[in-house]
């Protein structure tokens, strides 16, 4: 009987002690943690998709409540309607961001843009652009070996089997900029999304003389400046042979899309025009 | 025992099927497109402009920096424009672009044919007009020569290899040059060797070459310091530090030069180019090509001028082959498939090679099995198929920890691969951010 007792004494002292320095430790050790950061946390999207630019959610909920100004810290998943809930819970002000979206710049089709040779390397755009120019006469446009569809974590990318080029589903993308990142030839930017998911973009970044860029691609940038000079809010820029719509000063007024003589400059969402002379017609009398 | 350097290699079939082809001097071109980067290094600075009458062997574009390399005009005529060209990568680099009207030399240029043995100048002096005349590796690897022969302070050089392996299949241009230019060849291995302050040489050369072998050891039994190694054939000997292990058996320590280890390592066109350049003043402005393949008629070795667009070779070894599935400038194993027969010969390209439709696809893509064939042909005693993952799956700290910066892109590994894997293909991708990582860090 006295044996049982022992044992049951002995280890529930152990048990005491082992409580105690337990105990000690945890307040010798503490880390204190703003409970906020968890806070933050739940409220994002807990995508880890870094588009923020910090590994994953926590960190950036760490950066939040960090910093003293977040106005020019934004969750690119979440929008403004996540932003403004960290708002919130922290008490700091948020800047007014406006959706982005993923845009693909280059239009060289099979058709468009003839292919010269054939690629059997490994199927990744990084290692073929490393190695040569690609399978056109273009050196600047895609490779169509779908590093960025790799890289989407929101199925928001698909490659179209009849063009060659890549697809942004507009529902999904969260302009996370994980594409940007992957693309080895800089072709896909993100550009604000625009009311009613209406934007223009030039959808070429070749950067070769007018006559070299046409010859590689019937629907290549020619750097002509006609849509510079029809512009009338000056957001268009032409550097290195190739026009650059700025979207912070685009008013979709589509005047360029009509004056383009390549049709390198797309307009997505609008409503079908109807013809080209009256736009024009329609230009020259807001003038 | 013949010598060969000790870990990994493979043994491509040789197809030297234009080895007793004599050098033929290649007609004028009617344009040359010459790029101003034709070496390792700062791309040289145009001093000519458009409507400019050159002469050949004039100075059209300035070294760019240190390691760098003066670029002169191959042929005589009017500049038609500064311009960019398609390079052999399929990416437009800038190019001198010259009519060709004539073929008016300068006149300090002394194109007789008669053998200049005496040398005059100083160590330093050859140095300095080797840099001057722009000659730079004409192996493939294009690093500028004077560079090579300017040991950082405090190393010394102990021997000069010269290496006349040539163990890229196919390719016979420095066979060739072995053979009809030896006399110029020991002139310019003097030469290097009084720049360099070295007392000994060693000419490698593999033993599928017997002809080269026997005549340059003649040639050398009379000579002091210079020997002729014969070599066992395996691929890639012709690689620095292969060569190095071969004939020295020393090992060139990783990510170091191979002066670490008291060797200087200049190539067969090289050494006659630094002969042309010291003795005869003559700049880099032609180089021997071989032209070959399975259906080309005449496989040939040609003495072309820098600049001729490869169509032209092509079309004077008997023309394009009509089931043509690929032409490669260089050797089948590191050599570049081209994406255009406009691309210009530049001081790098030793040969073009045409293959059939059939030989020029890869095969189908297998799962690898770690089989490891690649570990042990791999010379530099990396782990191919590992350095693949990493790089596919971008871990790049790792693959720097497996030294993916040693790799020498030989293609043993992908040449070896049962599964036909693209390993070099990644390796090379990874090699390059890799290399990126390290640059940014410093």
């Amino acid at each position: 009987m006295s044996i049982v007792l022992i044992t049951i004494l002995t280890l529930a002292g152990l048990g005491a002690l082992a409580a105690v320095i337990l105990y000690l430790a945890s307040q010798k050790f503490k880390v204190f943690e703003d409970p906020r950061i968890d806070q933050v946390e739940e409220v994002l999207p807990a995508a880890n998709c870094g588009g923020c630019g910090f590994p994953g959610c926590r960190a950036f909920a760490e950066a939040l409540v960090k910093a003293d100004d977040i106005s020019d810290l934004n969750c690119p998943v979440g929008g403004a309607e996540v932003m403004g809930k960290v708002a919130q819970i922290l008490g700091k002000e948020v800047a007014k961001s406006e959706p982005k979206i993923a845009v693909v710049r280059c239009n060289g089709t099979c058709e468009h843009r003839p292919r010269l040779n054939q690629y059997e390397g490994a199927p990744s755009c990084a290692a073929a652009s490393a190695l040569y120019g690609g399978e056109t006469g273009c050196s600047f446009g895609c490779y169509g070996l779908g590093d960025c569809v790799d890289a989407c974590n929101f199925d928001a990318m698909y490659m179209d089997e009849k063009t060659g080029l890549p697809v942004v589903i507009e529902d999904n993308c969260v302009a996370c900029g994980a594409c940007v990142d992957a693309c080895p030839k800089n072709i896909i930017e993100l550009r604000k999304k625009g009311p009613k998911n209406r934007r223009i973009f030039v959808s070429c970044v070749n950067e070769e003389k007018g006559a070299v860029a046409r010859k590689a691609c019937s629907v290549a940038c020619i750097g002509c400046g006609k849509c510079a000079k029809v512009c009338p809010f000056d957001a268009i820029t032409i550097k290195n042979n190739l026009a650059y719509i700025d979207d912070e000063k685009c008013r979709l007024c589509r005047k360029c899309v009509a004056e383009c003589p390549t049709n390198a400059i797309h307009e997505l969402n609008f409503p079908v025009r109807k013809n080209k002379t009256a736009v024009k017609e329609t230009a020259t009398e807001e003038k | 025992m013949l010598k060969t350097f000790k870990i990994g290699g493979v043994h491509p079939h040789e197809w030297k099927l234009s080895a007793e082809k004599q050098i033929e001097v290649l007609p004028l071109p009617k344009r040359v497109s010459v790029p101003v980067t034709q070496h390792i290094g700062a791309p040289a600075k145009p001093l000519v402009k458009k409507g400019d009458i050159v002469k050949t062997g004039q100075m059209i574009a300035a070294s760019g920096g240190f390691v760098s390399a003066n670029i002169h005009s191959p042929v005589s005529g009017k500049v038609f424009k500064v311009d960019q060209t398609v390079d052999a990568s399929g990416y437009r680099k800038p190019a001198i672009i010259i009519d060709v009207d004539g073929d008016e030399w300068l006149d300090d240029i002394d194109r007789s044919d008669k053998l200049v043995k005496e040398i005059t100048l100083s160590g330093e002096e050859i140095i300095k007009k080797i840099g001057e005349m722009g000659i730079v590796g004409m192996g493939g690897a294009t690093f500028p020569s004077h560079v090579k022969l300017s040991p950082p302070p405090g190393k010394k050089c102990e021997i000069l290899i010269i290496n006349g392996v040539e163990c890229e299949p196919y390719l016979t241009s420095d066979h060739r040059l072995m053979l009809e230019k030896s006399e110029e060849l020991i002139v310019g291995i003097r030469i290097l060797m009084k720049a360099l302050n070295v007392n000994k040489a060693v000419i490698g050369i593999e033993n599928n070459k017997p002809d080269a072998i026997k005549k340059l050891t003649e040639l050398t039994s009379k000579e002091e310091g210079i020997d002729v190694q014969p070599l066992k054939v395996k691929y890639p000997q012709g690689g620095e530090k292969q060569l190095i292990d071969a004939i020295t058996g020393r090992q060139v320590p990783s990510g170091k030069l191979p002066i670490e280890v008291g060797a200087v390592v200049q190539n067969v066109g090289t050494t006659v180019a630094v002969y042309e350049a010291v003795q005869k003043n003559k700049p880099l402005i032609e180089r021997v090509v071989t032209v070959t393949g399975p259906a080309i008629a005449q496989p040939s070795n040609f003495l072309a001028r820098i600049g001729t667009p490869i169509e032209q070779l092509i079309e004077a070894a008997g023309g394009l082959p009509q089931d043509t599935g690929k032409v490669i400038g260089g050797g089948p194993m590191m050599g570049k498939a081209l994406t255009s027969l406009e691309v210009p010969i530049t001081k790098g390209s030793s040969g073009l090679l045409v293959l059939p439709d059939e030989a020029a696809h890869r095969q189908p893509v297998k799962n690898c099995i770690r089989c490891s064939k690649c570990v042990s042909a791999c010379p530099m005693g990396l782990e191919p198929y590992l350095l693949m993952i990493e790089a596919e799956k971008e871990m790049w700290d790792r693959a720097e920890e497996d030294r993916i910066m040693d790799c020498i892109e030989c293609g043993s590994c992908s040449f070896t691969c049962p599964a036909h894997r693209p390993l070099l293909d990644y390796i090379r991708l990874g090699k390059g951010k890799v290399g990126q990582i390290i640059r940014s860090r410093q």
